[in-house]
């Protein structure tokens, strides 16, 4: 009986210390940049939810769409309601892994992240290439690519096709830190 | 017994923090966000009166609108085509909350100026609020040169009009908007003619689709003009939003555009066919 709960004592404390090898941010940043020949488009988000698990180096991304922020809030009002739909689709996310994390230590290090990004409802499998770097109390992620509208079916209407670019260049920047429950 | 709890409690404890999902721990992890409802309204007018929707913080709105003659004047007057009143107006965002704007009708040669101040924000999630309040005030005056024997000064020249707009996005197609109003006249035709008149106005619009919606308003008043045979306004119109853009068409009672005007003056039978056909054309710039 004694061997089971030790057995039982050291699983508990394996998942407790599971979950304090964990890093989140609460105010990472996303933005993104659309260029046309009309106008260029820029929103900014900064207070994205980002949490890394540095046992596995499995990741996962919680994005408000609301909280983008544009320099026009036309532009905004337009983004929340004719294109990403904030009303039905609130958030985008992604889940996914840090390919080769072992190798991720306290320089900057070239990193590839696989998973699925959920944008508008609709799910796509996506490789990023992020800027790493790990120390005992922080995840540095940084890294730029780019989101094609139509994967996420996001339709631009004929009458502004020259003022949204088709292609969206996505930049980030996370800065996690150690997470406690 | 005591035992057995204790190992179920851990084994369950153990078992749920090593299983939880990465995205749930950011679910649970997600503050509770205060979200101001917007896009109660495309356009800073449901058809041809205000809506609570304000242009921002220096935005400035370039508004022509246009009502054609009574359709049922017939193929002679091309169905009302051949009269055209026009009102073209600038409207710029103070701040986020305050707009002005000044604009100038054809009908009676009409100067009218108004502020418009958004009170309270429809809100959801933290502090959450049901509906939004905007108040409306504006001066209307009248320039067209008066008929030999009945001049009249600057001061008997003038309307003002006042508005509580009260706005309700039920869903993302379909808001609804309460509008009490007040217009104030200082000179009236005839003595019968009231100097102050109470209306209630009632107006909606349901989405079509992302870019275009249906609209409708009524005006209901509660003592009218005398020497007019005064009727209650009612409009319909279709909003269609291209960028910038928002097109509005627009088939109306009143040939007015104007809250003194189209409130208080109208005299068309919209049932009987005194029906305007009209745009309102708007860029922001």
């Amino acid at each position: 009986m004694k061997i089971i709960y030790t057995v039982l004592a050291c699983l508990f404390f394996v998942a407790i210390s599971n979950s304090q090898e964990r890093f989140l941010t609460k105010n990472g940043t996303i933005s993104f940049f659309s260029t046309s020949p009309m106008e260029n488009i820029e929103a900014k988000n900064n207070q994205v939810l980002s949490i890394v698990d540095a046992a596995n180096g499995q990741m996962a991304i919680s994005i408000l769409m609301k909280s983008f922020m544009f320099e026009k809030a036309l532009m905004q009002e337009h983004f929340n309601e004719n294109y990403v739909e904030s009303d039905r689709y609130p958030k985008a996310t992604f889940k996914g892994d840090l390919l080769n994390f072992d190798a991720i230590g306290d320089s900057k290090t070239k990193t590839q992240v696989k998973g699925n990004l959920t944008i508008h409802g609709k799910t796509k499998e996506i490789t990023i290439e992020a800027t790493t770097l790990k120390t005992a109390d922080s995840i540095l992620m940084t890294g730029e690519f780019f989101v094609e509208l139509a994967d996420f079916g996001i339709e631009i209407p004929a009458v502004v096709k020259n003022n949204i670019a088709k292609k969206i260049k996505v930049n980030f920047n996370f800065n996690h830190k150690p997470y406690k429950k | 017994m005591k035992n057995r709890l204790l190992t179920t409690f851990i084994i369950f404890f153990s078992l749920q923090l090593s299983s939880q999902d990465l995205l749930d721990v950011l679910d649970a992890e997600t503050s509770e966000t205060e979200n101001v409802v917007t896009a109660t309204f495309k356009g800073t007018r449901i058809v041809n009166g205000h809506s609570i929707e304000n242009r921002k913080d220096k935005e400035l709105e370039f508004i022509i609108s246009h009502r054609f003659g009574r359709v049922n004047t017939g193929f002679e007057e091309l169905f009302g085509l051949d009269q055209s009143n026009i009102r073209f107006s600038f409207e710029y965002g103070l701040t986020d909350n305050l707009t002005a704007g000044l604009g100038r009708s054809s009908f009676e040669k009409t100067y009218d100026g108004f502020l418009k101040y958004s009170l309270l924000k429809q809100r959801t999630g933290a502090n959450s609020f049901p509906f939004a309040v905007s108040l409306f005030g504006s001066i209307a005056a009248k320039s067209q040169k008066a008929i030999a024997g009945n001049e009249r000064s600057f001061a008997e020249s003038l309307f003002y009009v006042g508005q509580v707009l009260v706005a309700k996005k039920l869903n993302s197609s379909v808001s609804i908007q309460l509008t009490p109003t007040y217009v104030h006249r200082n000179l009236t035709a005839i003595a019968a003619d009231p100097h102050d008149i109470f209306a209630l106005g009632f107006g909606t619009r349901v989405k079509l689709n992302k870019r275009v919606s249906l609209n409708a308003e009524y005006y209901q008043q509660f003592n009218k003009l005398e020497s007019i045979n005064a009727r209650n306004s009612l409009a319909f119109g279709v909003d269609i939003e291209t960028g910038g853009h928002v097109f509005q068409i627009i088939l109306s009672n009143a040939i007015t555009m104007i809250e003194k005007g189209f409130i208080t003056e109208t005299t068309g039978n919209f049932f009987g066919g005194d029906i305007h056909l009209g745009f309102n054309l708007s860029r922001t710039f």
